[in-house]
């Protein structure tokens, strides 16, 4: 099965996952799962950088949303990396653009 | 111009298939003329009513039958697209569907709430020999984006 992330790297306090391809109904149980691991190690930062995420249906929406609140419960900040304009449109409609914490820049992402 | 003749898709309900369906309506959407963020929106509506399919109309199943038909519709000035998605499984009363209150920000329930912001129109109704069928329209206007 391939994998959904296709980095998990550390720069300082900040864990930066790197999910890629599409993310629809088939793809997102897998980042689901993948960002649950990078989770247990409790991230203070966790950028989900979504450069390279090319679609994203409601499911992989719902999985940012399951993922933030996980990252909330333990004190944690999420923040989503340079959406590509397909991606934000999905926020857009599902009205979520303003719920997550969205940069354009790695350096503003990383605080 | 003498429209297109209809497109007719039948994937099983494997969501492994729903790119297959995205990259037929993308084409077709551009072949119409639809351009960003119309023409993405549309892919998105009908990917999400199949995502539907195939987590309530076939309880997650994945090697249940579903009909996608894709043609161009056309009034004075406007030219558009119709999608019709037909499904065996489970039939849904078209009253229960509605989408979700999006003031309450959580996981699941967005799929009806885009397909009803992206569209012009969207129809359920009770199929004749079991199962739903989803009538979904789309008119390619000049700046047409409903968001």
């Amino acid at each position: 099965m391939s994998k959904a992330l296709r980095e998990v790297r550390q720069d300082g306090q900040a864990t930066i996952a790197v999910p890629t391809g599409e993310v629809d109904l088939h793809h997102s149980p897998g980042l689901y799962q993948e960002l649950v691991e990078v989770c247990k190690a409790r991230p203070a930062r966790l950028v989900i950088d979504l450069r390279e995420v090319t679609y994203m249906d409601s499911s992989g929406v719902s999985t940012l949303v399951e993922v933030f609140r996980t990252v909330n419960r333990y004190g944690g900040k999420l923040v989503l990396l340079a959406p590509t304009a397909r991606v934000r449109g999905m926020f857009e409609i599902a009205r979520l653009d303003k719920f997550f914490v969205i940069c354009d820049t790695q350096e503003e992402a990383m605080g | 111009m003498v429209p297109p003749e209809p497109t007719d898709i039948r994937i099983p309900s494997d969501p492994a298939k729903l790119c297959v369906v995205r990259e037929a309506v993308r084409r077709t959407t551009r072949e119409a003329g639809f351009e960003d963020p119309d023409a993405e929106q549309v892919v998105l509506a009908v990917d999400e009513a199949l995502a539907n399919v195939i987590k309530h109309g076939y309880g997650g199943r994945h090697d249940q039958p579903i009909d996608i038909r894709i043609e161009y519709a056309a009034e004075p000035g406007r030219i558009g697209l119709r999608f019709v998605i037909r499904d065996f499984g489970r039939t849904v009363d078209p009253r229960t569907i509605c989408g979700r209150d999006l003031d309450d920000v959580r996981p699941g329930g967005l799929g009806v709430h885009i397909m009803r912001t992206v569209m012009d129109e969207v129809r359920y109704a009770a199929a004749e020999g079991g199962g739903t069928r989803l009538d979904m329209l789309k008119w390619n206007t000049a700046g047409g984006k409903k968001t």
